[in-house]
């Protein structure tokens, strides 16, 4: 904790001084030509830094973040793995960095490949015909894959289905990506060993449903032990099945969804493929879809030729998700990453971190409830009940003084005072100890000193902020 | 196996802390024959042979660094001072999360509020948000934000000279609901708006490098009960009249140019600003100021009854990841040449983009399109733009954008961009290629 840096960090804005400049750019060698008087900018409100006091500044700024480099980061469902360096490296090369979308294939014929390739290794991974690397983002995958259940509808001529089942425990994505493809969601319920209620999903499936949304292993990190029975059932109602990759972690190379009788998948390659969440994305959504959807999927995508690499768009395509070819920086590290752990590696992957996830929770599941007594598989959810008057929130701050992030808190909504807790294939079993050594230390302290929790973080560059106020009156620019 | 540190012995030991007597235990909730044998991939590589792989793969693309680069159509070859991935690279940034636990994220959401900020003053707009994944994507969402924000009008005016790309992906986003599009051509004060009309898209510029000033077209929005949203090039505004200060209601704009590198299309930068007024129906996650227990200066993602993890169903998008490193790498860029340093890339790329017009013009067979434009603009050829390209790649020039690509009967533009990056020689030995090429 004591490496984080403690200093008030002023604005950019309150460092500037008027006439000093970050860089030094060539001087003109054209003559100046005039700017039409009605569109003159008169004023430009930014900030004058040089370039010390900007390294300075954003290094000091980055001292002010954990991350996981710095400290262990198990957040449920959000797979905070090791990204390697090595990924890095590769996408810097200029052969990437400097390659312009619009150049024409003949140019780009390493970039078409490498998009091809990573094509074929996901759909691999997942059991599925066909993939597009279009989307961003895992809700964007999302929203690409009910857009696809829509137009394969619409084509049977069943513009009536707007149903998505959607299970408790699901993420706020899910519902979300629904309402923008124009559908309605119904929940459904849990049942008693965590997974999908059977009886309420029968119940649910009459001739307005669309399909359903799965994400497998749920966020209560448990197999949905009845998946092909769920996809035989929601297929016979005439509806499709979307599969959430949001927790694929814990299966690669043990079990493909697409086997199962899922139609359409995303996989968040930020999350199962190593490449870094960079305090909130970039991330890539790869969609993949079975032989009755793989034409639907948006585009365009790498096609092999024999005489070389072209994009594409699917026949059917829902169309564009976003202008170009999705993130390809992020593309490129996930590539790098699929190299390297190749089909052994990738089941040890999902080994190392099933087995990290139970390990932990062998540990702390005599002081933190954990409510279904099963094998988890990545992750797995206790309760933060071990005191009168101590709330998860307080655990998770006080986790901070130990120097470890906090898990991801009060999700799923169907346990109460939840901590989800996600420890990856990357971390030792030194990490975990410590970390499972921390969590009892806090439940003694939540039992003969609540105060040091409630007031928790003690070390950190602020502490607890006041969030009601900054929505409240919101200051959300600069005001100098 | 990289990256998985524990020893078969440590592994072991767990598993008897487990109470399990292997691994596949682990895994008895799948059914026993979903259980795979093994993927059909090759196995794990070294970093040597992976990065040896990766390496050539990029090879095969071409050298931008190379060529003499006058492309840009929505991506730009732009300088990126040593500074900015020097810093957005650093691990405490790369590798953190979404800031949902302030206290250990102050680093991260203080970038984002001095993007906001920076971002926000740049586009005239009270208020910027975290970001979307690209232009597009964002103006995409701007329509449905604008048209969700005017109950009981269905039209949204489109210009027609809008990047084809932008204009698909609107239709993608949009095509689950009853809007009706309508293209318009020319000045946007023209455009039919009328009591049907959620909201007036203007490009500024548009896809061919004409720009069209923008307060009169927003008056007439305003008049008739509509928005006004503007797609802009956010380094012009460094040059000329932002949009905020024209009356403009959304603001999107891609951040791409302002740096982060070209990528092959991303990852890129979503840009939207808006108004005070719009703001609690604006997606997208949002930093805001406030103060913590002891009265301290500290910065929390806000406003977040707007989005999915709590709303649901009724959030106002689904968006979640964003483009955070690209947001992060573009506040480096824009606190690094601050407002001098952008004034003068702006400037240079626009005297630059008219003395190339001006060389061209004169070229018999050629003619320059565009009357009001930027560093990007419009060119009929004498013979197919296409051809031209063609021809002047095999020379080392990348000469522009031949619109046949998105337009087939449009065979004889090419659309030419200009940026600081250009010398006035690159500029000469252009204007000397095309002549050459005419013939």
């Amino acid at each position: 904790m004591n490496t984080m840096n403690m200093r008030d960090e002023p604005l950019v804005y309150e460092l500037s001084r008027v006439g000093r400049t970050g860089c030094s750019l060539p001087k003109s060698d054209v003559p100046e030509y005039q700017v039409p008087g009605d569109l003159v900018r008169e004023e430009l409100d930014l900030p004058e830094l040089d370039e010390l006091t900007v390294v300075r500044h954003f290094t000091r700024l980055s001292q002010k973040n954990f991350s996981i480099d710095t400290e262990f980061y198990p957040l449920g469902s959000c797979t905070m793995k090791y990204n390697p360096k090595v990924n890095e490296v590769a996408a810097s090369n200029p052969g990437w960095k400097n390659l312009h979308p619009l150049v024409g294939d003949e140019y780009a014929q390493g970039a078409l490949e490498l998009i091809w390739r990573l094509q074929e290794g996901l759909r691999e991974v997942g059991g599925f015909a066909a993939a597009s690397l279009q989307p961003a983002a895992g809700a964007h995958g999302e929203f690409s894959g009910v857009l696809m259940i829509r137009a394969a509808l619409r084509e049977r001529g069943d513009r009536a289905r707007k149903k998505m089942l959607i299970p408790d425990s699901a993420h706020g994505t899910n519902p979300a990506s629904c309402t923008m493809a124009g559908f309605v969601t119904q929940t459904v319920p849990s049942g008693q060993d965590g997974n999908i209620d059977m009886a309420a999903l029968r119940a649910a499936l009459d001739e307005t449903v669309a399909g359903i949304m799965i994400t497998n292993p749920n966020t209560l990190g448990l197999f949905e032990r009845n998946i092909e029975e769920i996809c035989r059932l929601v297929h016979e109602a005439g509806g499709y099945v979307y599969g959430d990759g949001a927790n694929m972690n814990a299966l690669t190379g043990v079990f493909r969804p697409g086997s199962s009788g899922v139609d359409v998948m995303h996989f968040n390659l930020h999350k199962t493929f190593s490449t870094p969440h960079g305090g909130g994305g970039p991330g890539a959504g790869m969609v993949a879809a079975n032989e009755t959807l793989a034409s639907y999927l948006p585009g365009p995508i790498a096609v092999r030729h024999k005489s070389g690499y072209t994009l594409e768009m699917p026949p059917k395509s829902i169309g564009r998700m976003k202008a170009f070819y999705g993130n390809f920086g992020v593309l490129v590290r996930a590539y790098s990453y699929l190299l390297m752990t190749g089909a052994n590696g990738l089941r040890r992957v999902a080994e190392n971190a099933v087995l990290n996830a139970n390990y932990l929770k062998s540990l702390v599941e005599g002081v933190y409830p954990v409510p279904y007594k099963r094998n988890c598989m990545h992750e797995f959810v206790a309760k933060g009940t071990v005191a009168a008057g101590v709330h998860t929130l307080d655990i998770a701050k006080r986790l901070i003084d130990y120097g470890f992030h906090p898990p991801t808190i009060y999700f799923p909504l169907i346990v109460q005072e939840a901590l989800m807790i996600e420890p990856t294939e990357t971390e030792s079993k030194d990490t975990l100890d410590l970390y499972a050594d921390a969590l009892k230390r806090i439940a003694g302290e939540a039992a003969s000193q609540p105060e040091l929790l409630h007031d928790a973080p003690h070390g950190a560059p602020v502490g607890r902020l006041d969030e009601v106020m900054a929505a409240r009156c919101p200051i959300l620019c600069y005001r100098g | 196996m990289p990256f998985v540190p524990n020893t078969d012995a440590e592994r072991a030991e767990m598993l008897r802390a487990v109470g399990a007597s292997s691994v596949e235990e682990l895994f008895s909730d799948i059914p026993e024959h979903l259980h795979i044998k093994g993927l059909d991939l090759p196995d794990g590589i070294s970093e040597i042979e992976a990065l040896n792989e990766v390496d050539s793969l990029a090879e095969r693309n071409v050298q931008t660094k190379k060529m003499d680069w006058f492309l840009g159509a929505g991506a730009y070859y732009d300088y990126i001072p040593a500074a900015v991935p020097a810093l957005a690279g650093r691990g405490e940034f790369l590798t953190a999360y979404t800031p949902y636990q302030p206290e250990v994220s102050q680093g991260t959401l203080q970038a984002i509020f001095e993007y906001q900020s920076m971002a926000a003053k740049l586009l005239g707009m009270s208020v910027v948000n975290a970001s979307h994944y690209d232009g597009a994507t964002a103006l995409a969402e701007a329509v449905l934000m604008a048209w969700k924000a005017r109950d009981g009008r269905n039209r949204i005016l489109l210009p027609r000279e809008l990047h084809p790309e932008y204009a698909q992906v609107i239709e993608t986003y949009c095509t689950s609901f009853d809007i009706e599009f309508v293209r318009y051509g020319g000045a946007p004060e023209n455009a039919p708006i009328d009591d049907k009309t959620a909201a007036i898209v203007i490009a500024y510029p548009n896809f061919s490098g004409e720009i069209y000033p923008v307060k009169k077209a927003a008056d007439r929005a305003h008049e008739a009960g509509a928005l006004c949203i503007v797609q802009a090039d956010p380094l012009m505004c460094a040059l000329m009249k932002s949009p905020g200060e024209q009356g403009a209601d959304i603001v999107t704009a891609e951040g791409q140019s302002l740096g982060n590198p070209l990528n092959f299309g991303g990852p890129y930068l979503g840009i939207m600003g808006t108004t005070d007024a719009l703001v609690r129906r604006m997606p997208g996650r949002i930093v805001g100021e406030t103060k913590d227990k002891n009265g301290k200066r500290g910065f929390v993602l806000t406003l977040s009854t707007r989005e999915q993890h709590i709303r649901r169903e009724k959030a106002v998008s689904n968006i979640c990841s964003n483009q955070g490193l690209s947001m992060l790498q573009t506040c480096i860029y824009l606190a690094t040449l601050g407002k001098q340093g952008l004034r003068e890339i702006a400037r240079q790329s626009y005297d630059k983009a008219h003395y190339a017009a001006e060389l061209i013009g004169g070229i018999p067979g050629y003619s320059v399109r565009s009357s009001q434009f930027f560093r990007e603009f419009l060119v009929e050829t004498p013979r197919a733009a296409a051809q031209i390209v063609r021809a002047l790649g095999q020379r080392g020039i990348v000469p522009g954008f031949a619109l046949s690509r998105y337009y087939p009967d449009r065979r004889n533009e090419l659309l030419i961009c200009v940026t600081e990056m250009n010398t006035r020689t690159q500029i000469e030995r252009l204007a000397a290629a095309l002549r050459e090429a005419s013939r």
